[in-house]
């Protein structure tokens, strides 16, 4: 019932090969009190279909409906020709490109993914990837710290509330403080931002389009990082809003990082996700991560490899920029595989998400919801209905996930709801949902 | 190998957006739009001929054995694929809510189970998404209980054959690390840790069986000694797979680890990940573990974020749940027999491969091995090195073994068969390394400018390094 590959026959003549009688014999090195005596308390071996059978049921008993749930995972359409491309063994059961002379493949679509976050994000230089958006940004704060005498990050509290608490780890391994500034009208308020960075700030982060959907002034706040003398950080949780908003390079930001999942991976319980870092060049030797260069080989043919390695935890050991190893290859595969399709549309399918996220609120508001942030916003945004906890959950028993419930994240945002929608929603879908929620209000 | 730029051209196009005929409600202010895209134009052919074109010149367990040291490059069941997609899993969003995720907690909370019957450990967290995160976790783990209880240790020990990740995280948490030299034999050094150890120390890392692929025989001597002097002995899980159902880390007197999913349970790596380091802990240290916590009520699953000793996320949400689900698949087709039979033969290859190599490659340490094995280069003749024989192996069809790698072999050349290597592969295996070995007499350039039938010659790394081009430009 295993997948080994060994016959009674060879392991006979395998064991007399080593020198020993048997199975037992090459594991003598092992003290016998450490042996366990009596097999695994674990369910008995299945075979494939009783496999299937099993974890099939497990994921119908998850349900999938019509969802407007954003918040940091997004539904978006991911062509089949991902799939298809990421389910290539060559590049699915590959290691890191350790030898680059038989890792051409998985090196090249590195490449490939670096170049299109830079194109993105107007930034000089990208990493292969890191774990998830949260990660990433806790990642770009370390990159800001090393090496200094810094005590304290200026962290904007419009941030993911998910992505604070990932960074406050973080930073209480490292005995720094992280300075929250209290959001005012659902963005980053200026006069406290500036407030809240001294001489021992070692950054100033903020995310653009934020948590609550609205977009940032990262002008504004970039001027006051510069006048400060601290580098800023755009955290973005939706990347495809790049494809309509300015650049974080437009602004003069040090480091974009956040969440690229929106490209060619799905929401997935909230894993794999693809945590992208990108920064000015100043910072590449800084960068955790791989990074994969141009170069040649001995017959002066275009190759790529892994490089600046010295920064790395296996030859820089406690010295290293960063502890990672894995990180999400695979999913980076399918996010430069997905961009290469959607290529320069990317500006219109996020002008679409946009134009359905707006075609949602308007709806909702016509049928007694209120707007609860006048901030301009991308693909989701905050509303507010009395009781809006009963009524998700009687949604949802019809089959509906209308959004995030904000009160249990944010204390005294009761009632209110962060929606999405994406070109998976129709405008017929938005019409239905209204038609379900007049049925309940 | 050209690039997709290199074949953009305007007009074309893959990706045909929905056109619905709605107002914009809400435009965006004209100062926060950005100027037209800068990314590609190409059609859906182009793309699926470039990353097919792309994936031919990789090596993959799919297409050859990959005996890649450290790494447990073992065949990935097809099967787990299929659960992974299947929509009930991959169209699941995260802040679905527990009533709408009863099938996935119920995986997540089974799989900690299984895992910590595995390891002999007391709960485990799913949320590290790889190893090295699990390490990293666990050392804030390390540091939340001293900190606790109202300890200032500075200090983690590490052996001078561990994994680069260990004093990686160790750094990253803050604490100092003192390297514990090894014996002649591959043991750690017992008299030496003895000195060490002081009410400094927060913990010990050990990878078991050790990165020369050898079975500590003082393991429960470390791990009382570590004990004594109040210390955490912590194992890299990374070679789990010589170990199933033979014995536990929990036996061995370890209180915390983590596993690599994407090693030992058969998750494919993808070429870099996405991977999963699921950590397991002893009882004390459970109420310090990452949220959220996956708890059973009655017959119910909960997402559960009250533990106020926890170190907190470590996590945009769970961890990397789709890798769970394979390794979960993985475990529940083996059961406990499949996974004891999966370590015997792993061990099994490993000393079968090394009793036909090492007349003819140097041996560090002759004795016993687990699953992998640490050959040298030295003694080759011509000025053979490591690296040489790692590229010209690739000429025979095979991966490259791990080079270079434990630290403290010079020349190492490491060695890891896995268990779903059939006889048949090991000894082709077996003949290529010993031709290699017959051409560095006879043919020595032969090898030393190796590989010659890869998609490429060897590959200026030291140019790459010195002018680094991070991104294409037309």
């Amino acid at each position: 019932m295993d997948y080994t590959g060994i016959t009674d026959s060879d392991r006979a003549e395998m064991l007399a090969a080593i020198g020993v009688k048997s199975l037992e014999d090459i594991f003598s090195d092992i003290p016998n009190p450490l042996r366990l005596r009596c097999p695994l308390d674990l369910p008995g071996p299945l075979s494939d279909i009783e496999v299937e059978k099993l974890i099939g049921g497990m994921a119908n008993a998850n349900r999938i409906m019509h969802s407007f749930l954003g918040g940091g995972a997004y539904r978006h359409h991911v062509p089949a020709a991902v799939d298809h491309l990421s389910q290539r063994g060559e590049f699915l059961t590959a290691y890191t490109p350790y030898q680059p002379e038989v890792s051409q493949g998985t090196l090249t679509a590195i490449f490939e993914f670096q170049t299109m976050i830079c194109r993105l994000t107007g930034l000089d230089v990208a990493n292969a990837s890191l774990y998830d958006g949260a990660t990433a940004m806790a990642e770009a704060v370390l990159m800001t710290l090393r090496g200094g005498e810094k005590k304290n990050v200026a962290v904007s509290g419009a941030v993911h509330p998910h992505y604070l608490a990932v960074l406050r780890t973080y930073l209480w391994a490292n005995g720094i403080e992280l300075r929250e500034i209290t959001p005012r009208g659902g963005i980053t308020n200026a006069p406290s931002a500036t407030h809240a960075i001294d001489s021992d700030t070692s950054a100033l982060v903020a995310q653009s389009p934020n948590f609550f959907g609205c977009i940032e002034d990262m002008e504004a706040l970039a001027d006051i990082a510069r006048e400060q003398k601290v580098p800023i950080i755009q955290v973005i949780t939706e990347p495809l809003g790049l494809g309509l908003l300015k650049k974080p390079g437009d602004f003069g930001v040090d480091i974009a990082c956040g969440e690229a999942q929106s490209f060619g991976n799905y929401t997935g319980f909230g894993g794999p996700m693809l945590g992208f870092l990108a920064a000015k060049g100043e910072y590449m030797r800084r960068m955790p991560g791989r990074l994969v260069g141009r170069t040649i080989d001995e017959s002066g043919r275009e190759a790529y490899v892994l490089t600046l390695q010295t920064r790395e935890q296996h030859i820089r050991r406690e010295r290293a920029t960063s502890n990672i190893c894995t990180n999400q290859g695979l999913c980076a595969l399918r996010a430069v595989a997905y961009l290469s399709l959607l290529g320069n549309h990317i500006g219109g399918l996020a002008a679409l998400n946009h134009r359905l996220t707006a075609l949602l609120k308007h709806r909702l508001e016509e049928i007694g919801f209120d707007p609860v942030f006048e901030a301009p916003f991308f693909n989701e945004t905050v509303l507010r209905i009395g009781g809006a906890r009963g009524i998700a959950e009687r949604l949802r028993r019809e089959g509906w996930q209308l959004g995030l419930l904000l009160e249990d994240m944010h204390p005294g945002m009761t009632d209110c709801l962060l929606v999405c929608a994406t070109e998976m929603n129709t405008p017929e879908e938005i019409d239905s949902l209204v038609h379900v929620l007049k049925g309940i209000i | 190998m050209s690039a997709i730029f290199d074949k953009s051209t305007p007009g074309k196009s893959a990706f045909p957006v929905p056109q619905y005929d709605i107002p914009d409600f809400d435009p965006v202010p004209e100062r926060f739009l950005g100027g037209p895209p800068d990314l590609i134009d190409v059609d859906e052919a182009d793309v699926v001929r470039h990353y097919t074109n792309l994936s031919h010149m990789n090596f993959s367990v799919d297409t050859q054995m990959y005996p890649l040291g450290s790494c447990t490059m073992k065949y990935n069941p097809k099967m787990n694929e299929r659960l992974a997609s299947l929509p009930g899993f991959a169209d699941l969003h995260p802040l679905s809510g527990d009533a709408c995720s009863q099938g996935a907690l119920r995986l997540m909370h089974d799989l900690a189970r299984y895992l910590a019957e595995i390891t002999g450990m007391y709960e485990f967290s799913l949320a590290p998404a790889a190893g090295a995160h699990g390490e990293l976790s666990s050392v804030m783990i390390i540091k939340k209980y001293f900190q606790e209880h109202g300890e200032r240790r500075t200090t983690v020990l590490i052996p001078d054959s561990a994994h680069g990740t260990n004093p990686a995280s160790v750094a990253m948490c803050g604490f100092e690390v003192k390297e514990v030299p090894s014996t002649p034999e591959g043991d750690v050094d017992i008299a030496a840790l003895e000195l060490m150890v002081d009410e400094n120390v927060a913990a010990m890392m050990l990878t078991s069986p050790n990165t020369l692929g050898l079975f500590d025989r003082n393991i429960r001597r470390i791990a009382d000694v570590l004990h004594g002097a109040g210390a955490f002995f912590y194992c890299d899980g990374a070679n789990l797979n010589a170990l199933m159902g033979i014995t536990r880390m929990g036996e061995m007197g370890f209180d915390l680890m983590h596993v690599n999913l994407h090693k030992t349970f058969s998750t494919p790596h993808g070429g870099g990940g996405p991977g999963a380091g699921p950590i397991g802990v002893v009882e004390k240290l459970a109420k310090y573990l990452p949220v959220p916590r996956v708890i059973l009520e009655g017959d119910t699953y909960r997402l559960d974020t009250g533990y106020p000793s926890s170190i907190g996320r470590v996590h945009s949400f769970y961890g990397n749940f789709l890798v769970c689900v394979r390794a979960y698949a993985y475990l529940r087709r083996l059961g406990a027999e499949g996974l004891r039979a999966t370590s015997e033969t792993a061990v099994l290859n490993a000393n079968y491969l090394l009793a036909k190599l090492k007349g003819a490659f140097h041996l560090p340490v002759d004795r016993l091995c687990k699953h992998e094995f640490v050959l040298s280069d030295r003694g080759l003749p011509n000025g053979v090195t490591a690296n040489d024989v790692a590229k010209r192996i690739l000429d025979y069809g095979f991966h490259a073994p791990t080079v270079y790698f434990p630290l403290l072999v010079e020349g190492a050349i490491m060695v890891e068969p896995t268990e779903t290597e059939s006889r048949e592969t090991l000894d082709a295996f077996a003949d290529a390394m010993l031709a290699i070995r017959a051409e560095a007499d006879k043919d020595p350039d032969l090898v030393k400018k190796a590989p010659h039938c890869a998609p490429v010659k060897r590959v200026d790394a030291v140019t790459a390094a010195r002018r680094p081009v991070l991104k294409w430009d037309d």
